[in-house]
């Protein structure tokens, strides 16, 4: 996505922003789940994987148990449902923690919510691994223009763009730095996200 | 537009790591409630057996039903072949009847080569075997069997066989599983060397990449992984060594030869085994002979080619791509 990325990419988000908002997340889940006592967070690699865990992080210092909140990853290749428009992809690493998902409250984590594709194979996913108490949805950027009727229980920030931007995060694990750029398309392919 | 794995030679080492790295992720469904996934929802594969096999199709068609597949199984025995219907009108009917894959066994080297570029059917092929040539699917999951011992770091995602030594030991000459590995694993950086009687080495062994020894011990010593070769009985219709016995006691692997192994290096078996005659029973129930985990590995590793060819609009393995422009 990087080539089709303009140079004037400007950041709305820097990594102070990104630190804050995850720190609310956390907050509003503890809240939402009075407690987190069940929760499992699950990352949508790549960059959700990186953002579950950091919320993970912040959840055990919050209700102050260290190590107890389980953190995972979900790939969805095999469930999306734009397969046959592009050659097959590589996967990435799906991880359950040990005590499975029967009975959680699973928090799917994922960078951007666009057209809403990508939670649609992640809740097909999750149905072939286990029975959930309930599923929520935690994103960074929230950059509109649905396709299905899904939307997020927690979001870092709404952020109104026109299908001809594209927005980007960066994050340290992956990127070497933190931040959410909105840039404009060179060209207009429809892309996932 | 047409996909195809004809030889593990057309695989380059990219090619190879994408099959094996895909095969790592979809191997840990085997851990999950529901063992099945979406992908290939709607796709036929037909099974276009030619040959006797029992691993090899129920592993095709195991890989195929986990990737939510129809699965078609064709058999020569009992078809319209034994009525001495061609290849190329079986392979008219497949076509009609719409196969997006076809997995071909065939006792003709060349067969499945023929079937992908005769224009007769529109879908991938896959071979799963011919004559005495290839068997590239066999050749992969011996790779990854080998990569999941050797490079026990999150099992070796993303790395290669770099200097590992391999030795090939037997029935070489009328081996396609020794043929596919020899080019693959050379693919993928190993040392491969092949040790067999004189009677057994190919004509033109010379130009593979590979070593050639007729004395085994000469070489377990310093071996990452040995594997051990079924001699084919039904295809040796010649006296290739004097006797069994003596076929068992210069190049079978026995308990004392598996001894003077590297304490890590594992012992492999294609299947099936002829227990007493190139492995002894000692050997093949030892924890060391990764024989039964090939086979759970096989499915794994099909289940990846599967995926890698009809998942999306275009295979994703480059070797299969050129094969449209040949």
């Amino acid at each position: 996505m990087d080539a089709r990325t303009s140079d004037a990419a400007r950041p709305v988000l820097e990594a102070p922003d990104i630190a804050r908002v995850l720190t609310r997340i956390a907050h509003e889940i503890v809240e939402r789940a009075k407690g987190a006592d069940d929760v499992v967070l699950l990352g949508i690699p790549t960059r959700g994987v990186f953002l579950a865990r950091r919320l993970a992080a912040r959840l055990e210092e919050i209700t102050g148990k260290p190590g107890r909140i389980p953190v995972g990853s979900l790939d969805i290749t095999m469930y999306r449902d734009d397969l046959r428009l592009r050659p097959a992809r590589a996967l990435a690493r799906t991880e359950i923690p040990d005590d499975g998902i029967d009975g959680r409250l699973v928090v799917l984590v994922d960078d951007v919510l666009f057209s809403g594709r990508t939670i649609r194979a992640a809740l097909d996913a999750l149905g072939d691994i286990g029975r959930p108490r309930a599923v929520q949805l935690a994103v960074l950027v929230d950059r509109g223009h649905r396709e299905l009727p899904i939307r997020a229980d927690y979001v870092g920030k709404n952020l109104p763009t026109s299908l001809r931007e594209t927005v980007k995060v960066q994050l340290t694990e992956e990127d070497g730095r933190d931040s959410v750029l909105l840039g404009l398309r060179e060209t207009t392919p429809a892309d996932g996200k | 537009m047409k996909r195809h794995l004809i030889s593990a030679a057309d695989l380059s080492r990219d090619d190879a790591v994408l099959i094996l790295d895909t095969a790592e992720e979809l191997a840990r469904l085997a851990d999950r409630p529901i063992k099945k996934l979406p992908t290939l929802r709607g796709r036929t594969v037909v099974n276009l057996f030619f040959e006797d096999s029992t691993r090899t199709r129920i592993s095709f068609e195991a890989a195929a039903k986990r990737l939510s597949a129809d699965v078609i199984n064709f058999s020569a025995k009992g078809s319209s072949v034994s009525k001495g219907e061609s290849l190329k009108d079986t392979a008219l009917t497949l076509e009609a009847m719409g196969a997006d894959a076809v997995v071909i066994r065939h006792h003709a080297s060349g067969a499945p080569h023929r079937l992908a570029t005769s224009g007769w059917i529109n879908g991938a092929v896959v071979n799963a075997g011919d004559g005495t040539h290839e068997h590239p699917t066999q050749a992969l999951l011996d790779a990854f069997t080998v990569r999941r011992h050797l490079s026990p770091a999150a099992s070796g995602v993303g790395q290669d066989l770099a200097g590992r030594r391999i030795t090939i030991v037997g029935d070489v000459l009328h081996s396609r599983v020794a043929r596919s590995n020899v080019h693959l694993l050379s693919t993928l950086g190993a040392e491969v060397t092949l040790v067999a009687p004189p009677t057994l080495v190919p004509f033109g062994v010379e130009s593979w990449p590979c070593e050639v020894s007729y004395d085994l011990d000469a070489v377990v010593g310093k071996t990452d992984a040995v594997m051990m070769l079924r001699v084919q009985r039904e295809r040796m219709n010649a006296a290739f060594f004097p006797t069994e016995r003596e076929y068992a006691r210069r190049y079978g692997l026995d308990g004392d030869r598996m001894a003077r192994m590297p304490e890590h290096a594992i012992v492999m078996h294609p299947g099936p085994m002829n227990r007493g005659m190139e492995i002894t029973a000692e050997v093949a129930d030892s924890d060391r002979c990764t024989a039964v985990e090939q086979v759970a590995n096989g499915v794994s590793i099909r289940m990846a080619v599967l995926y890698l060819l009809l998942g999306g609009n275009e295979s994703a393995v480059a070797a299969a791509r050129t094969e449209e422009s040949k």
